[in-house]
């Protein structure tokens, strides 16, 4: 039970300093982007009454009449009552609400295409391993290209040679726009066809880490004792790969599951951008490019908790599956 | 801190070395040797692809005229004058390569070094303290390393105003963001080495602190600091080209992200001008491509079981090419014990 105690308190901990360094990187760095901000509010016709400047100094720091804690202990009761203030440029929309907008397009982008790159990437891994030493083994470093490439520079090529040249699919965008959002089968097949680049760019991108750890944890499993075992009481070799070899291969994919999620979640921030794709990435870029400082920490903050929440599901199903890290420490 | 049970462990090591030198016919390989990978094919084009690069980026703007000159031919295509073409403005593509590489090489290396001095003072010093100190510092390490990292560094370029965004402010944000992940795996290697006895006799011997690390425990970690070094530089390059190619990059210096950033800009892709906007991406892979390859060979080091497959794998073939051999020169190849085997068949 403590093992999952333990889990708990340390991603409290690491909400906590998300949350703090939040609070500190606009007081620590030069310029003044409460002012900025007020600028811009008052470009769109916003009214810039006290309070609102009162409220962006308490995001934002600026506020040098009340002590630091003060500021920061009002700032934690903000955060947690899910006020991120108003964004300036979807004004007059608060933050959480331009935020709940694009997150469903990226969670399904991201998690599906993570999903699918980890089952093929994971089984062609298992695959090759299993016969260390075919001409298939032989090529595998040849995948190291595909995870150096830049995830962006990938969906630029793809969208050249599939979109612009053969005209498979659409360039740009997350749906077709004449559909309006909904749950019907046009807005779901259109919404599909433009999220296959995007989808394909991520799965091809990460991929190759995949089936490499697979394999290299395949060719140390086979090694191991309990595989010469299993071979000496005849079992089948489809047996052994399946209920010996990959079962106890697999155990640190599954753990770098989470953290893998984070830098696909990094990736496809920029790739999102390629595709001007309605995701929460695009949000990010567009509020950075637009100086609207309450939006970009909204987003920094929403995308770090679900990385977060990610992590810590992953690590208690892992206590689960794997009881010897219960047992450690 | 005598061990009787190593003395045959080591003779039957000397006399495994000894075979495999008969059979190889080459003496065996010092104690130093063994530290540098082996020369694969793989190794050979790892070792080639970053070579020419980084010969590329240094001497490449030496060659290729300026980058910003404006000419009236713009978007032609790979021609005799410009090998790589022209961009929108009439820019040479391969002049501003050049210099892109130097750019974005440069930022790699730096980062690269940071993250590993980083990551090896949290990693290396912490484990070997113990106690307190590895607990806070391995805790700190993971948070650091659950953090997204590129999102934390688009909010702070984002703080940060355009003009005082230079290489240095860049390369410390990529540094300080990305060191995590390399100093879990060296506090785990140091904790291994640790607790070994030849560092429990130099302690005893009243050793300092720090030479007990750098002396005694730094070289067993070298192969893996090189690795994660390695690793640093890859993930910096692909960094700093993503945060540029979204315009939050080193505002003076062009790297080949920025060049990226120009091309989407100037709509190289809805234009077609595929030679401005494939080259610095394929630079970037090919460099990745080169130093991961590298790194296959330092894992063998690590993992001494990925070398045995390979070993086993390079025997296999020759076995069989030598039964090949034997079966075309008409000689029989000689089986053990064949003929009581085809008796005990019947």
């Amino acid at each position: 039970m403590s093992y999952f105690l333990r889990k708990i308190g340390f991603y409290a901990i690491a909400l906590w300093a998300a949350l703090t360094l939040n609070f500190a990187i606009p007081r620590m760095l030069p310029g003044n982007p409460v002012d900025i901000l007020l600028a811009k509010l008052q470009q769109r016709g916003g009214a810039v009454s006290p309070e609102t400047r009162k409220a962006y100094a308490l995001l934002l720091g600026g506020d040098d009449s009340r002590p630091l804690w003060t500021q920061y202990w009002d700032y934690l009761g903000n955060m947690f009552r899910g006020d991120l203030g108003v964004s300036v440029s979807y004004y007059p929309a608060p933050v959480s609400e331009v935020i709940s907008q694009s997150i469903p397009w990226t969670v399904v982008l991201v998690g599906l295409s993570t999903i699918i790159a980890a089952v093929l990437g994971v089984a062609l891994g298992a695959f090759v391993g299993w016969k260390p030493g075919t001409w298939l083994d032989s090529l595998i470093p040849a995948t190291t290209l595909l995870a150096a490439v830049p995830y962006f520079w990938l969906a630029l090529l793809l969208t050249y040679l599939l979109a612009r040249v053969l005209g498979w699919f659409p360039m740009q965008g997350g749906y077709d726009v004449v559909l309006t959002p909904g749950w019907n089968w046009e807005f779901i097949a259109s919404a599909i066809q433009y999220g296959f680049l995007p989808a394909l760019t991520i799965v091809l991108a990460s991929i190759g880490g995949w089936l490499l750890g697979m394999r290299n944890m395949m060719v140390s499993t086979l090694s191991e004792d309990y595989i010469l075992t299993a071979e000496a009481k005849g079992l089948t070799p489809r047996k052994i790969l399946r209920s010996y070899a990959s079962r106890n291969a697999v155990l640190p994919s599954v753990a770098g599951f989470a953290l893998s999620l984070g830098f696909v979640v990094t990736g496809s921030v920029i790739t999102e951008q390629v595709f001007s794709y309605p995701g929460i990435g695009n949000r990010l870029l567009g509020a950075v490019q637009n100086n609207d400082y309450a939006l970009m920490q909204g987003v920094f903050l929403f995308i770090t908790l679900a990385v977060l929440g990610a992590n810590l599901v992953v690590d208690l199903l892992y206590g689960v599956i794997d009881p010897r890290t219960r047992a450690r420490n | 801190m005598t061990n009787p049970s190593n003395a045959p462990a080591a003779a039957d090591n000397a006399e495994l070395l000894a075979e495999a030198a008969a059979e190889t016919g080459r003496a065996p390989r010092s104690g130093w040797r063994m530290l540098l990978p082996t020369m694969t094919p793989w190794l050979a084009v790892g070792l080639i692809l970053v070579g020419g690069i980084t010969l590329f980026g240094l001497i490449g703007p030496l060659l290729v005229g300026d980058p910003t000159e404006i000419r009236d031919q713009g978007l032609t295509a790979p021609t005799g004058d410009f090998i790589l073409g022209t961009t929108q403005t009439g820019q040479d593509v391969m002049a501003q390569l050049a210099y892109a590489t130097r750019g974005s090489l440069q930022i790699g290396f730096i980062v690269g070094v940071l993250a590993t001095v980083l990551s090896a003072f949290f990693g290396i010093y912490g484990a070997y303290r113990g106690r307190v100190v590895d607990e806070a510092f391995s805790l700190f390490t993971n948070v650091c390393l659950v953090i997204p990292g590129l999102p934390l560094v688009i909010v702070i370029s984002g703080f940060v105003p355009r003009e005082s965004r230079g290489l240095w402010t860049i390369a410390l944000v990529l540094a300080i963001t990305s060191w995590a992940g390399s100093a879990r795996v060296l506090r785990a290697q140091t904790l291994s080495v640790r607790n070994r006895d030849y560092v429990a006799a130099s302690q005893v011997s009243g050793e300092r602190p720090w030479r007990v690390i750098v002396v005694e425990i730094l070289p067993n970690l070298l192969p893996v600091i090189a690795s994660q070094f390695v690793f640093a530089v890859i993930s910096a390059l692909l960094g700093e080209a993503g945060l540029s190619f979204i315009g939050l990059g080193a505002s003076n210096s062009s790297t080949l992200g920025t060049m990226l950033f120009y091309a989407q800009n100037g709509f190289a892709l809805p234009l077609g001008a595929w030679w401005w906007f494939v080259p610095p991406g394929l630079v970037i892979a090919l460099f990745g491509m080169g130093l991961a390859l590298i790194n296959f060979s330092i894992d063998e080091i690590i993992n001494p079981k990925l070398k045995n497959t390979r070993l086993h794998r390079k025997r296999a073939r020759r076995a069989l090419r030598l039964e090949r051999e034997l079966a075309r020169t008409g000689r029989k190849v000689p089986r053990q014990a064949a003929p009581s085997d085809e008796e005990t068949v019947r």
